[in-house]
This record gives C-alpha cells, sequence and structure tokens, in this order.
C-alpha cells in the first residue's frame, strides 16, 4: 500500500511538472504582455515618466529574460530579482492589472471555488445513485425512461444557458436572488451562521447547473454497470436462496459496480472544473473563472497562469483522491501496486 | 464403383452423404454468413430506430448546409429599423374559419412611454399570405452567382419573422439558418483534427510499443487530466485579435481538435494491441502478408467502425466548445454568425425577460448534440455486428 502511495505520488508531481510548463507555454502564446501593451499605450500618451516605471517593471519580473528562463523564474527553480521566489516557495507572483499580488486577487475566490466544486462532486453522487439503482432495477419502466430522457437533456444542453433560465425562474418564482453566492449585504462581512446559511441557497442553482451534465453521464454509465452485474448468476442465486431484494442487491451487485464508477470520477472531475469556470461567468459567482476570463483578456499572465495552475492541481488532487478510493476498495489495484 | 462393406459391430448410412442435407441453411441465415461486416453493420444499426431516426435528422440538417441562402427569407445582415426586437409571428392557415393558406397577421408597432419598451400588436383583420420560390434580397451563391430567389419570403410589403428579431432587427430565424453552416461544420472539421492526430499517435503508440508507447501514454494522461473548457479559453485567448473572421473559424476548430485527441488516440492503441493477437491476424502473417498489408486490410477496417462510432460521440461536445467560446466572446466574432455568436446576444436577463426568443438558437443546438449522440450510441452498438 505504501509502495502504492509512493508511486502514485510521485506520478503526481510529473504531471503537475508537465502541466505548469504547459500553462506557461499557453500564457506566453499571444503575442506581447500587459506591460508591453501598457508602454506602448503610455508612450503614445506622451507619459514618459510612467513607460519608464512600466520598464522598470520588466527588469523586475525578468521579462527580458527568454522564455525558458522566465519559466524557471515563475516556478522558483531559478533565482529571480528577489532571490529564489516562485510557486514552490508559495510566491504566487505580482498581478499587473491590478498591481497587487496575486494573492491578494484571487483571495477568497479560491476556496470558495473549491466549495462549489465539492457541492457539485457531493451533488452528483447523491442524486445519480439512486436514480441509477432505480433505473435499473426497474428496466424499461416509464421511470427508467424519464430518467434516460431528463440524462440526455443535460447532457445536450449548454450549461451556461440553462443558468441563465434557471437564474431568472428561480428569481421569479422562489425570491432567491442568486447572482453571487451570498446576499450582497454580507460582502466583506465576517462569516456568520446567516451568511453560511445565504451561500447554502446561493449553492443550489449552481450545484444543480455544474452537476446536471456530470449527473446524466453517471446515470448512464451506473446503470449499465448494474444492469451487467444483475444477469449474473451470484446474484440470481442469492436472490433464489431468500435473501431480501434490498440486501441482494446492496451487498453484492451494488458494490460491484461502484468501481468503475469511482474510477471514472478522474474522467468527470476535468469536465466540472470547466463547467464550473463557465457558470461562474453567467452566474456571477465570486469563484476564479471569471478572473480567469478577465485576466487572459488582458494578458495578466501571472494571474491567468496562477488560475490555470490552481485549476489543474484541483483535478489533478481530485483524481489522486479517486485513486485512492478505488484502491481502499478494490484489493486487486491495492495488492498489485499500482495498474 | 465399390459397394460400402459395413465393419463388424459398427453402422454405417449407407446414404450418400450431403453436408446440406442434415441443416438446410434457410435463406436469412445463408446472407447473415455470407456479408460482409460492413452490410452486417447496417443491420444491426438500422434495427436501433432512434439511431435511425436521428441520423435522418443529421442528413437533413446537413443536406440544407448549402442551401442556406435560399431558403433564410432574409439576407443574415439584413436589418429591419422598424422591427427591433419584434416577436415572432406564428403562421396560420385559417382566417376567420376559412382556409387562405400559409399566412401571417401584420404588426402594428407602438411605443410604450411609460415603460420605454416598444409594443407590437397584431392586427388581425387581413392577413397576409407567404409567398414562395419568389424573389427577395440579392446574395452571391456558393460565391458564383447574384441571385435573390428563396424559398418562401415575406408577404409583399409585410414581414415574416418566424422567430422574432434582434436589437438590430435582424430577422433571427434566417440568422440561425445561417448560423447552422458554421456550428455544424465545426464539428466535423474539428473531428477531423482529432482523428487525424488520434489515428497517429494512438497507431504509433499501438504498433510501436516500447518507450513510444510509454511517452504517449503518458501525455494523454496528463491531457486527459487538464480542465477543457480554462485551457480553451487560453488557447483561443492566445489567437491574434488581427485575424480575419475566417482564421479564427480555423483557429478555433483547431484547438477544439487539438485537446479531444487522447480519447481516439487510446482508443486506437487498445484496439491495436487486442487485434494484433487475433488469430486471422497470426494467418495473415504464416499466409506471408507484408505488415502494410496487415494493417491496411486487416488491422484497420476492423477497428474503423468503432473509431467512426467513438468519433461521432465526440463531436456533440465540439459543437458545445465552440457555442461555449462564442457565448464568452472568446469564440467566433460577428461577421460570422454561429449558434453560439447569437446566444452571446442572449446573455443577460433582458434577453430572457424582455425577448425570449433570442434564446431559439438553443434549441437546434440541442436537436444536433442530441442527434449526435442516438446516432453514436446506434453506431457503438453496431461497431461490433457480430454480438
Amino acid at each position: 500500500m505504501i509502495l502504492f502511495l509512493l508511486r502514485r505520488f510521485v506520478t503526481m508531481l510529473v504531471t503537475l511538472l508537465i502541466i505548469s510548463a504547459l500553462v506557461f507555454l499557453i500564457i506566453k502564446l499571444p503575442p506581447g504582455d500587459f506591460l508591453t501593451n501598457q508602454i506602448a499605450e503610455l508612450r503614445a500618451q506622451g507619459e514618459a515618466d510612467a513607460a519608464a516605471k512600466a520598464e522598470f517593471l520588466i527588469k523586475q519580473y525578468g521579462l527580458d529574460k527568454p522564455v525558458w528562463q522566465q519559466y524557471l523564474v515563475w516556478l522558483g527553480a531559478m533565482p529571480g530579482q528577489n532571490g529564489f521566489s516562485g510557486l514552490l516557495q508559495g510566491d504566487w507572483g505580482w498581478s499587473f492589472e491590478y498591481d497587487r499580488p496575486v494573492t491578494e486577487v484571487v483571495g477568497d475566490s479560491l476556496w470558495l471555488t473549491l466549495v462549489v466544486n465539492i457541492a457539485v462532486v457531493i451533488f452528483i453522487h447523491l442524486i445519480s445513485i439512486p436514480i441509477a439503482i432505480y433505473s435499473a432495477t426497474r428496466q424499461y419502466s416509464v421511470g427508467d425512461y424519464i430518467a434516460t430522457f431528463i440524462g440526455y437533456i443535460g447532457l445536450a444542453t449548454p450549461s451556461f444557458l440553462l443558468a441563465l433560465i434557471l437564474l431568472y425562474y428561480f428569481n421569479r418564482w422562489f425570491g432567491i436572488s442568486i447572482g453571487g453566492l451570498f446576499d450582497a449585504r454580507f460582502a466583506g462581512q465576517p462569516w456568520t451562521w446567516a451568511k453560511i446559511q445565504s451561500l447554502l441557497a446561493h449553492l443550489i442553482v449552481p450545484t444543480l447547473v455544474i452537476g446536471l451534465a456530470g449527473t446524466a453521464a453517471m446515470i448512464r454509465r451506473m446503470r449499465a454497470n448494474l444492469l451487467d452485474e444483475l444477469g449474473k448468476q451470484y446474484y440470481v442465486t442469492a436472490k433464489a436462496k431468500g435473501l431480501a431484494p434490498s440486501r441482494a442487491l446492496l451487498k453484492y451487485p451494488f458494490r460491484m459496480s461502484l468501481n468503475p464508477f469511482i474510477a471514472d470520477i478522474g474522467n468527470l472531475l476535468p469536465h466540472l472544473v470547466s463547467g464550473s469556470v463557465l457558470v461562474s461567468l453567467v452566474l456571477s459567482l465570486p469563484t476564479v473563472g471569471p478572473i480567469l476570463l478577465s485576466a487572459l483578456k488582458s494578458q495578466d499572465q501571472f494571474l491567468a497562469g496562477f488560475i490555470l495552475m490552481f485549476v489543474a492541481v484541483l483535478t489533478v488532487l481530485g483524481m489522486l483522491v479517486s485513486d485512492l478510493l478505488l484502491a481502499w476498495l478494490d484489493p486487486r489495484i491495492r495488492m498489485g501496486g499500482g495498474r | 464403383m465399390t459397394e460400402v462393406v459395413p465393419l463388424k459391430g459398427h453402422y454405417v448410412n449407407k446414404e450418400p452423404f450431403d453436408p446440406g442435407a442434415t441443416e438446410p441453411a434457410g435463406n436469412e441465415s445463408e446472407s447473415f454468413y455470407r456479408a460482409s461486416s460492413w452490410r452486417l453493420m447496417w443491420w444491426k444499426f438500422r434495427r436501433h430506430k432512434v439511431a435511425v431516426a436521428a441520423a435522418a435528422i443529421l442528413l437533413a440538417f446537413y443536406l440544407l448546409i448549402p442551401f442556406v441562402e435560399v431558403i433564410a427569407p432574409y439576407n443574415q445582415t439584413k436589418r429591419n429599423g422598424d422591427f427591433i426586437y419584434a416577436p415572432p409571428q406564428p403562421v396560420h392557415l385559417m382566417h376567420e374559419g376559412r382556409f387562405v393558406g400559409p399566412f401571417v397577421y401584420p404588426y402594428k408597432f407602438s411605443f410604450d412611454l411609460e415603460n420605454f419598451q416598444r409594443v407590437y400588436t397584431t392586427d388581425t383583420s387581413k392577413p397576409e399570405p407567404i409567398r414562395f420560390f419568389c424573389r427577395g434580397d440579392y446574395y452571391e451563391f456558393w460565391g458564383l452567382v447574384t441571385w435573390n430567389v428563396h424559398l418562401f419570403c415575406p408577404p409583399q410589403n409585410g414581414t415574416l419573422f418566424l422567430l422574432g428579431t434582434d436589437r438590430l432587427g435582424r430577422d433571427m430565424f434566417s440568422r440561425i439558418v445561417y448560423g447552422a453552416r458554421i456550428s455544424l461544420t465545426i464539428g466535423i472539421v474539428g473531428i477531423a483534427v482529432s482523428f487525424t492526430l488520434g489515428l497517429l499517435f494512438g497507431g504509433l503508440a499501438g504498433y510501436l510499443g516500447g518507450w513510444v508507447d510509454h511517452v504517449i501514454q503518458r501525455m494523454i494522461e496528463i491531457l486527459r487530466s487538464l480542465p477543457e473548457l480554462p485551457l480553451w479559453l487560453a488557447l483561443s485567448a492566445a489567437l491574434p485579435a488581427n485575424w480575419s473572421p475566417i482564421l479564427v473559424f480555423f483557429g478555433i476548430t483547431i484547438i477544439l481538435g487539438l485537446l479531444d485527441w487522447p480519447g481516439l488516440a487510446r482508443a486506437v492503441r487498445s484496439k491495436l494491441l487486442s487485434l494484433r493477437e487475433e488469430d486471422f491476424v497470426r494467418a495473415a502473417e504464416l499466409m506471408g502478408a507484408s505488415k502494410g498489408r496487415i494493417i491496411a486490410r486487416h488491422l484497420i477496417p476492423n477497428f474503423m467502425s468503432h473509431l467512426i462510432a467513438s468519433a461521432t460521440l465526440a463531436i456533440p461536445s465540439m459543437i458545445l466548445g465552440e457555442t461555449a467560446l462564442s457565448f464568452l466572446g472568446l469564440g467566433l466574432r460577428p461577421p460570422v454568425t454561429s449558434w453560439g455568436v447569437l446566444l452571446n446576444e442572449a446573455q443577460n436577463l433582458a434577453a430572457v425577460q424582455l425577448h425570449p426568443w433570442l434564446l431559439f438558437p438553443i434549441v437546434p443546438v440541442v436537436i444536433v448534440v442530441l442527434a449526435f449522440n442516438f446516432m453514436g450510441d446506434g453506431l457503438r452498438d453496431a461497431a461490433d455486428p457480430y454480438h
């Protein structure tokens, strides 16, 4: 088990390293950067002093160095202007657009992103497991068809539009204002019970919208897995010997069908994070999504790079958790020490 | 001809032996055993009624693409300044209990000065019949000839806004029809990119094995663990702002395809690995077939059906991806009309509340995505006709 953990952990670190290189490459792709654009603008306005300051910043962040050196400085593997100070040392860089450290700009939105994504994962499991059991045990019933139909709709509707429409109708029918993650009066307030309640109420629509597509996929896969297991002889024998139907179902086929289900979290997570970024933009949730979009548009490279990295770490960590769960559930993986 | 002498203690039937006599092969099973695998797949696919219906719908959609200019009653850029945010005009058949043929009632426009809203009232006194095969806006057909014949046009001096108009008074129905051209091709072009990459990398990994396989496998794992949308965002933000709309279109499709190939590559690799061990490949090798012949004649046809099925299932995510990117303003840009670009204008709550018809482009998106999913499911079931 320890060997398995170790191997999995090393793989994760290597993956993250490659991802960081990819991320840096991508944010460096567009010609120019925030500072060069700013300098050009300032020169055009004839503000030589400000342009000089921007040029100082370029020196400061080593933006005149070759790209690979910039990458190493950003990562913290090479001494920059302030010595070894990069992602590895916990220094997330400077946002040029806000003229503040990235830490301050992203602030609360990091863990709010986490909250939204965890809520969605819990939602998907709570909803899809019972529905999948229902439609697998009552195959081709009306309920099964309804579940399948809703699943297909969830798969085919662009989530952002669903968000927009739900936003409107929830507001109209239930009087919940849904923009953001809590009422405006709580902005900047310390965390109280009322604020948490407000947060929970505001989480409903985003969770529903982000989770719908994932739920649809989960139900489909889980139903197929369970149907495979239900046709097997051990289940027939268990029933023939007089085991109560619910016990016969939950003790054996259900556990068997859970395996691929947990393995699938790894496939699901990237889609969830994508969905949460998109839906956050429409619902103006204070997650990293809207900040990422504006950072990408203004080429605020350290901010965009950090958020992309954060999102990637989130998925990779999630996949690690799903792998560990799988190893815990399935001795074949645990004992094999890998795949 | 010598008489068959029965051996002692053994019974031998004296009748002449006819292998077909004991188990007469019916016409049906005879044709089943002789049919090629593609034919078998077609038979199996045909039994999947929903998939066939979905395929028919898609075929209809794609056949319309070359003729969008003829089908749309207006040009996509035609502005009807007097009819801004006009609601849809329903088509009627009966007027005062009398059959008139398809017609619409004209709009009366007034401005509500209290709420600052445009108010359109229908004037049900005189029906205005829709004209068919008539002359309307001029357009360049296939960039070759200038023409003005439309399948159907608004009534003489009247209007025909089947799905209402947008903020510039442009007919939504016409714009959706024009948008189909881009939205439907983007999936196909994107899948072509991803198919090529998937076939190449999956083929290399499965065929060469060894360290190449290892490197490609890791590459696939890393790409699959990245959330797609933030990467799409970052890549499309990297497209130069001074590119022409057509270049942006190709840029976006390549971005969509670039991140999609790992799934296909993985399928190709595992299929190649399992097929390599099959008896028929061994047989072909023993008979002296060259490697190229084995790959081209035996391996590729065997997994092509699977690949086509998985590619079909990957198209919807590309169409949705384009829609999402354009919706965020990072995808295609206005002179190009796609369903995503149209939805970009329905971004605010005012659209949902006051002009819900602006959300209509969602309907073709859902239909096409569902159709691709159903057809892909049918294809996947049919891809293995021997089960």
